[in-house]
């Protein structure tokens, strides 16, 4: 039980993360109908740009833990968001209109760059970064099976929490997420409606990324190593959760996120650390089969 | 009568690809004026309210809109200089709340008429207030034309482009539609152009008329000219009234 417990916590802790990524996903293929191939690479630049970040803070002598966190977070999140934008604009925009495989081809051409280009400037090999968030406590202890929660996976989940929350208010409250949604549901409409829907667009992508590269910050703490390679992987677990959520649902993929993260735990826990990657994408494939919407996806047909 | 004009399209086309459904088209509209674009279907008329609003953009002619030319412009930046359209088929937002897409058709306005102008329309449609927190998709289809309408005034539109109000409605509803579009023109001033198949009602309620036939007009005048003229009366009003 105590075992299961903490597995439930580590997974949680994923979770989130993956659904964090997820969002991104889900809201540029509810706005254009396409999946954004170079979406996990903005996660990893999150990840770089944290260790880069790190370092220059601690050369200038800043180390209080939450001074970090702010500042690291302030820095990251604008240079993912500009890169998210970049995406849109180099390989989506031009390319709305042509046969649907372009721009995902283009995407992809995006990312390899990007892998390139940071295992170039950063090097082939994993590189760490020192403890952040240090600590945490024992929730439980029986047989001499302590449950270990670290303050940093509470920091993760409660943020996370607070990110649905806006995001959600953002989407369901303001003019902006009225004319997302607007856009979402009858593109030529909105622009009738003199809905600048390329700006619309373009924001999507910034929020998108911004939230991959708060992800990418996270996991940089949570595992102390980030490698170029990183992206290819989490992106495509968290494209895996956003298709078991239900792709175009906001709150499914963070329930996709969720439950990926709590399998893969469970999964690894009990059958085979090895495997775990072979657990999230046969999910993958049996809900592609199965049910290709999804949890909470809308069958397509209601696409304007 | 007329005023100044608000709306003049010279010599305008338009194509899909390689069909061309607008070739050569000359439209006046005057400000304060009601005027009826009638034909087939096929003919065009979608197209030309569409093109006037940049989609798609005209391959060749000028729209000029108080003076302005507007063919080059982006359609946003188009529907933000007075011009709202209530389009064919409603596209009336499906999984948003009544009175959430009449919001989204104040995205042009000023915030400060926002109340004012919802209750403006709430007056209008008293029947959308009931509806106010429903979703667009599960309105039945006179509601849904009654809410493109409201969502087209919430922009505070000078020239309103309306694409067959009437198609798929009951008699009742028809008259009750068109009843308000005369309202909406003589006591607010809004200038009106008005596409319909329903061309007996239409030209009743028209100052003016035009006749649309594969792209060209083929017939102009004062809308009790074209009814009382035999080769419309053929075509459009036959078996009708
Ligand atoms: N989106 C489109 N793509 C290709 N052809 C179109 C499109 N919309 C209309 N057409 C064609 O353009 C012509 C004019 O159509 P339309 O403007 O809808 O006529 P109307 O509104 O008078 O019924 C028709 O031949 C129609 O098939
Ligand atoms: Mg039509």
């Amino acid at each position: 039980m105590e075992y299961f417990l903490q597995q439930a916590i580590n997974g949680l802790t994923l979770g989130a993360i993956y659904g964090l990524i997820a969002i991104g996903y889900t809201m540029v293929y509810g706005i254009i109908g396409m999946i954004n191939f170079a979406h996990g690479e903005v996660f990893m630049i999150g990840s770089f740009l944290t260790v880069i970040f790190i370092t220059v803070l601690g050369s200038l002598g800043i180390h209080p833990t939450f001074t970090i966190i702010a500042l690291v977070l302030l820095l990251v999140i604008p240079f993912t968001g500009v890169w998210g934008w970049s995406i849109e604009r180099a390989a989506y925009r031009p390319l709305r209109g042509s046969f649907r495989l372009a721009p995902l081809i283009s995407a992809i051409g995006m990312s390899i760059f990007l892998q390139n280009l940071v295992q170039f400037l950063q090097g082939a090999r994993n590189k760490p970064i020192p403890v952040v968030v240090p600590g945490g406590f024992t929730l439980v202890e029986s047989d001499g099976f302590p449950v270990q929660v670290r303050w940093l996976q509470i920091v993760i989940v409660v943020m996370t929490v607070a990110l649905m929350i806006g995001l959600t208010t953002l989407i369901h409250r303001t003019r902006f997420g009225r004319a997302q949604r607007a856009c979402e549901q009858d593109m030529k409409m909105a622009m009738l409606l003199g809905i600048d829907v390329n700006r619309t667009i373009s924001a999507t992508f910034v929020l998108g990324a911004g939230l991959a590269g708060i992800a990418g910050v996270m996991v940089a703490y949570y595992y102390n190593v980030v490698n170029f390679y990183d992206g290819f992987l989490a992106g495509l677990k968290a494209f895996t959760a956003a298709v078991l959520g239900g792709i175009g649902s906001v709150p499914g993929a963070m329930l996709g996120g969720l439950l990926l993260g709590l399998i893969e735990a469970m999964w690894s826990a009990y059958f085979s650390i090895e495997y775990k990657d072979f657990a999230a994408f046969s999910i993958l494939v049996l809900v592609l089969i199965f049910r290709p919407t999804g949890i909470l996806g809308r069958p397509e047909i209601e696409k304007v | 009568m007329p005023g100044f004009p608000m709306l003049e399209v010279r010599g305008l086309h338009a194509r899909y690809g390689a069909i061309e459904a607008l070739r050569g088209v000359d439209i006046d509209v005057a400000q304060g004026e009601i005027v009826t674009l009638i034909g087939a279907n096929g003919a065009g008329k979608s197209t030309l309210l569409m093109t006037i609003c940049g989609q798609p953009r005209a391959s060749a002619g000028s729209i000029r809109y108080e003076g302005r030319d507007i063919a080059g412009l982006a359609t946003f930046e188009i529907m933000r200089l007075g011009i709202a359209q209530s389009p064919e088929g409603r596209r009336v937002f499906p999984r948003m709340t009544v009175e959430e897409n009449l919001k989204l058709g104040a995205t042009v306005a000023d915030v400060k008429h926002y109340d004012a102008d919802l209750a403006r329309v709430y007056k209008l449609f008293p029947r959308l207030e009931e509806r106010r927190a429903q979703r667009g998709g599960t309105l039945s289809g006179g509601e849904q034309q009654m809410l493109a309408i409201g969502r087209a005034l919430m922009g505070r539109p000078r020239l309103l482009l309306l694409d067959e109000p009437s198609l798929g409605l009951a008699p009742m509803l028809v008259k009750q539609i068109f009843a308000t579009i005369r309202e909406i023109n003589a006591a607010e001033g809004v200038t009106i152009f008005l596409v319909e198949q329903n061309a007996y009602h239409a030209l009743r309620l028209a100052h003016r008329g035009y006749v649309m036939v594969n792209g060209r007009i083929t017939l102009a005048g004062p809308a009790s000219d074209l009814l009382a003229n035999p080769e419309v009366r053929a075509a459009y009003l036959e078996g009708g009234h």
